[in-house]
């Protein structure tokens, strides 16, 4: 499969992508090009011109800001998975990196490209929104923040506007609390069925502050609410019952892997179990 | 069309390429490099799988224009001299049946030793998730990365 034709450009830093973006035919950023170019090869993307950032290396890495993880727009998925502060202080986001397609993809694939292209059933999105993560985006008018709470509008559709890069991801040290990230899928390689991310602390017995989210549950990743509220200070056997409510205000799809009712069965199932892994760590 | 500096298997090769043009039908068409192979075309299967800059990726799922400047090895450039240890656990092993994954197995399991040289039993099956062997011999495959890892 060959995609069709475009032009290509070469970024030599931010500030010439934005350039780019701005006066090139159709622009498409590239980065690792492990979402595009498969959309590409289908013919489902069609850009005039690919503006190439995969060589801003001062995009790619992962600082400690204080009470937050600067990770860079462009690191690689396995450089995340294997970062020593991701893995000290934010072990989810890096555990999860590791479980994104396969060795080769995670060579390739960027959190910042992940987070651009928006799908519900990847896993980077549904870490960055169970941890109230925060995107770095530059564009023509400066830099801006946007939460991941708002920024995922829908299918393949974020906030991120078409002349924006985005250039960093604030994700906040979870310290002592627990986590959990279950992803069930048909291959090893491939996306989520259903995932369901936790982020978990308990004091005196009782669950504090526990953050749920789903992964391919609609049509983006969703926080389960209504088992954040049930767990909200509530005795740590509370768990089954909240797990129970997973389903509730999720529009899981049906597609050939799975039904939509198939898919609210995991969800219950998977928030149990994810809770108690994230209680039990 | 864009003018490329690739090295592959350490000699240099510069070649204009059209943008659209994926990497791996540039070394199998533009430098006849037929020994990675095309299968899914999907970044699934991983018979495509060649290193660049030292890491394991799907030469189907990359443009040749990304690869200007860095170095590429394939199956072709693995071997020195005789057999690379990892071709031939692959053949000790039984590790190949049609052999149509083989190149990228290969490459993959190379790869993986390079990052995690004593894996185990458990990582080498997570480490080659990204291959797919339709004649399912996995365990055979296990068994050839696995003897390399022990020496």
């Amino acid at each position: 499969m060959i995609p069709s034709s475009f032009d290509y450009e070469v970024a030599e830093s931010v500030d010439h992508a934005l350039e780019l973006l701005r006066t090139k035919e159709d622009p498409k950023l590239i980065a690792g090009g492990h979402s595009l170019l498969p959309l590409m090869k289908l013919r489902l993307a069609r850009p005039g011109t690919l503006v190439d950032i995969g060589r801003l290396g001062g995009l790619r890495g992962v600082r400690d800001a204080g009470d937050h993880l600067a990770i860079g727009g462009l690191t690689r998925h396995h450089d995340l998975n294997t970062d020593p502060l991701a893995r000290q202080h934010c072990p989810l986001i890096a555990y999860a990196a590791g479980l994104v397609g396969d060795p080769q993809v995670r060579h390739r694939g960027t959190i910042g490209g992940s987070l651009a292209h928006g799908d519900p059933a990847s896993d980077l999105p549904t870490i960055c929104l169970v941890l109230d993560a925060v995107i770095v985006a530059r564009g023509p008018g400066g830099e801006r923040t946007i939460d991941a709470s708002g920024f995922f509008n829908g299918f393949f559709d974020t906030a991120l506007a078409e002349d924006e890069i985005i250039t960093e991801v604030r994700v906040p040290k979870t310290g002592s609390a627990g986590w959990s990230y279950l992803k069930f899928r048909q291959r090893a390689l491939d996306w989520a069925t259903v995932g369901v991310a936790a982020v978990v602390g308990a004091s005196n017995g009782s669950i504090q502050g526990a953050k749920v989210a789903f992964t391919n549950m609609g049509q983006t990743p969703l926080r389960a609410t209504a088992v954040e509220a049930a767990l909200a200070g509530a005795p740590r056997d509370a768990v089954a019952a909240a797990a129970q409510k997973a389903d509730e205000g999720t529009d899981p799809p049906s597609d050939t892997w799975a039904t939509g009712d198939f898919r609210r069965h995991l969800a219950r199932v998977l928030t149990g179990r994810a809770v108690e892994e994230a209680l039990s760590r | 069309m864009k003018r490329i500096t690739v090295t592959v298997n350490g000699v240099k090769h510069e070649a204009e390429v059209e943008e659209r043009e994926l990497l791996v039908y540039f070394l199998r068409e533009g430098l006849g490099l037929t020994g990675t192979n095309v299968g899914c075309d999907t970044s699934s299967c991983g018979t495509c799988t060649i290193h660049l800059d030292g890491q394991s990726v799907k030469a189907c799922t990359l443009l040749a224009v990304q690869a200007d400047g860095a170095e590429v090895t394939t199956i072709e450039g693995l071997a020195n001299g005789g057999l690379h240890p990892m071709q031939a656990a692959f053949q000790e092993h039984h590790g190949l049946q049609c052999g149509y994954c083989t190149p990228g197995m290969i490459m993959a399991a190379v790869g993986l030793l390079e990052e995690n040289p004593k894996p185990s039993e458990d990582e080498i099956r997570h480490g080659l998730e990204g291959n797919l062997c339709r004649c399912t011999g996995y365990h055979n495959i296990v068994k050839a990365v696995a003897a390399v890892a022990n020496g």
